[in-house]
């Protein structure tokens, strides 16, 4: 079709079998990923009963540790709010026919620069707050414009472009971490306490920071649909020769939707530094990035539907710790169900043959073929 | 034109060696051996991809390939106690990874990059469950030198005195570069890669040659892992393969879709990181050891965005194939 660059990224939303009608479409939507998250337990389930545990036990566990209490609530919380981000942030990529893999990247230099910003300088708050995550978010974005340009003008593949930015930024952090931007007279490699004014509140039992990542899914959940802006993300995505005969600027709009994607990572970044750790350390927020791509895909690259998937993922990464304490079940466990999850919602095994019987009904039932 | 540019800078690197050698033999030995060993599993692993791509898939789970049977060959060697059934394992580990990777890319029609992700996933997971610590090889690999050969100047030391796997992924490379461009095979998939439609006319069947390709390469990506978990490291650390599945991609792009062009760009490569190294451990200069990890990385960016629009890749990569 195209002739420049790789084909686009098919994302799913768009319902494939349109015969079928749009309502049936959209349950399709909600259904196929509840079907996957039950089967990649079932198949978890399978691998824990082979170390030896039962699975029911396990996931007993699993989700008493994260739901439990009210400290769990708050751990989940917390935990789900950088996903929401990230997972946003690949949901944008996704729009645009972009696959953001550098979500992790864009997340770690972002931290050290909220960091950064939130111990070496002593602000009000009011001025404090909104700089910290600013300059984080800028951060997020100018990583992530590096391969926004790159395929923009040059056609470079986002996909190598991010995965090197994220070994890249590994690097970078943890230089900074470990030199200029190190806690003085103190062994571990690691940044200062941000100050007490760069520091986002817990009020009662819920961090802002998570009720800071709802607001951002809703508000992109209406920019993606109801602005002009958005309209163009989306034309891009579906077809960016038609985008370019509408006057569209594809390059504008890549290297635009690339540097909001990084913002979004960087976001969660920021707000994980200064909401829950108040500090940077190398290695903390490990994988966050990659579970934005389960998120995202789960999500079906809905923004709002962002927010359960990333509770989900939030939820089995809260409870997997305590998981190994109390069964002995390596805590990476959840990788491959969140692996399976994956694979089941994005091949089309589950649409294919639990949803098959379902659609030759509809097709007999007077629905033209 | 960029033939023109890629041979002077051969010609200015191999002056460069020559001249190293008459200053300091052994040193320039010791970096020509380590930029070998860098470069070997890369140039395997860009054969993936090349074998991949020229049949029209972009095949980015490579790193996920590599790190499931880098992990099956080493504990296949540690738990069987036999370093030829591990590399068997490692092997049999690569097929059953392509033939994952072409039923959702090929069979099921699914994104191909979504379908390589997924790869990486499920290894990533799959790798960091099972791992289990304290497993060791039964032996060490051998290293075969080459009779005569070995004794020649430069070339023998750093040629033909290695482990088994470096001769094989030499021939590796000369053997593809006939099977692609001298024999009907190469022929039936370049033409799958470039103009599906026309094979599928020609009365090539469009979807095996691809599922079957797909399926090979996935066994090269086996030998690349079992080099570097039985070989090169000799053991297994959990997402070990630490983005050279990504690498290898660049380095195929590097190569122009041809198996020398991307067994030269490897070697390239490998140079840079070994007189990197070689400079930091001389302290020649004294980069922070970051800067040095972070050089590959750099390195690809840079590669990439260079020979961006001077090399083409083929035609029909990344589209499902669907007949009209």
């Amino acid at each position: 079709m195209s002739s420049d660059g790789p084909a686009q990224t098919d994302l799913g939303f768009t319902d494939p079998n349109p015969t079928l009608g749009p309502k049936y479409g959209r349950v399709k939507g909600v259904a196929i990923p509840i079907v996957s998250v039950f089967l990649a337990f079932a198949v978890g389930g399978i691998l824990i009963y082979f170390q030896g545990v039962n699975p029911l036990t396990a996931y007993r566990v699993l989700f008493e540790s994260a739901l439990g209490d009210s400290d769990g609530y708050l751990r989940v919380m917390q935990k789900s709010t950088p996903l929401i981000f990230t997972g946003l942030a690949v949901v944008v990529g996704l729009r645009v026919g972009l696959f953001n893999i550098g979500a992790q990247g864009q997340l770690t230099v972002a931290a050290i620069g909220a960091a950064w910003a939130g111990y070496n300088f002593d602000l009000p708050a009011i001025i404090h707050l909104p700089f910290a995550l600013g300059f984080g978010m800028l951060c997020g974005a100018a990583w992530a414009s590096i391969a926004g340009v790159l395929r923009a003008y040059r056609n470079v593949s986002e996909v190598i472009t991010t995965i090197m930015l994220n070994s890249i930024a590994i690097a970078l952090v943890d230089y900074l971490a470990s030199r200029p931007f190190k806690e003085p007279d103190q062994p571990l490699s690691r940044t200062p306490l941000v100050s007490d004014s760069a520091v986002f509140a817990t009020f009662g039992s819920i961090p802002s920071g998570f009720v800071i990542a709802l607001i951002v899914s809703l508000f992109f959940g209406w920019f993606l649909i109801r602005t002009t802006e958005g309209f163009r993300f989306n034309t891009v995505g579906l077809n960016p020769n038609a985008a370019r005969y509408a006057g569209i600027s594809v390059k504008r709009t890549v290297v635009l939707a690339m540097a909001v994607s990084g913002a979004l990572a960087g976001m969660g970044g920021a707000v994980e530094t200064m909401g829950v750790v108040g500090r940077f350390e190398p290695g903390f927020n490990a994988g966050l990035g990659f579970d934005g791509i389960t998120i995202a895909l789960l999500a079906r690259a809905n923004p709002i539907a962002t927010i359960p998937a990333a509770i989900l993922v939030g939820i089995l990464r809260t409870g997997a710790n305590s998981l190994q304490f109390e069964t002995g079940i390596e805590p990476e466990v959840v990788d491959v169900i969140l692996a399976l999850t994956l694979l089941f919602v994005a091949a089309p095994i589950v649409s294919r043959y639990i949803f098959r019987i379902n659609a030759k009904r509809k097709s007999k039932s007077g629905a033209k073929s | 034109m960029r033939a023109r540019w890629a041979w002077t800078l051969t010609v200015i690197i191999l002056v460069g060696i020559l001249f190293s050698y008459t200053q300091d033999e052994l040193r320039t030995t010791s970096v020509l051996s380590f930029s070998l060993r860098v470069a070997i599993p890369l140039i395997i692993a860009a054969m993936v991809g090349l074998v991949c791509e020229r049949s029209g898939v972009i095949n980015i789970g490579i790193e996920g390939q590599l790190l499931m049977s880098a992990f099956a060959g080493f504990f296949g060697a540690a738990l069987t106690g036999s370093l030829i059934l591990g590399t068997l394992f490692g092997i049999g580990t690569g097929l059953i990874m392509g033939a994952v990777f072409a039923t959702g890319a090929v069979a099921w029609k699914m994104d191909q990059i979504i379908s390589g992700t997924i790869i990486n996933i499920i290894a990533t997971g799959l790798t960091s469950f099972f791992y289990a610590q304290g497993k060791t090889l039964p032996a060490s690999t051998p290293v075969v030198a080459i009779p005569y050969l070995k004794d020649l100047p430069l070339v023998g030391p750093v040629l033909f005195n290695n482990g088994l796997f470096t001769y094989a992924a030499i021939i590796i490379v000369i053997f593809l570069q006939i099977m692609l461009f001298l024999t009907i095979w190469g022929m039936r998939t370049r033409a799958v890669g470039e103009n599906p439609s026309s094979a599928d006319t020609s009365g090539i069947n469009v979807q095996r040659t691809r599922f079957i390709n797909v399926t090979l390469a996935g066994g090269l990506a086996g030998v690349a892992g079992a080099y570097l978990s039985i070989e090169a490291a000799g053991t297994f650390e959990r997402g070990f393969t630490a983005g050279r599945g990504f690498t290898a991609l660049a380095i195929m792009i590097f190569g122009a879709w041809n198996p020398v062009g991307a067994f030269a760009a490897a070697l390239f490569f490998g140079l840079t990181q070994g007189v990197a190294s070689q400079l930091q451990a001389d302290e020649v200069i004294d980069i922070p050891p970051q800067f040095i990890n972070m050089l590959p990385f750099v390195l690809t960016i840079v590669l990439l965005a260079v020979v961006a629009g001077r090399v083409r890749p083929p035609a029909a990569v990344g589209k499902p194939y669907e007949k009209d």
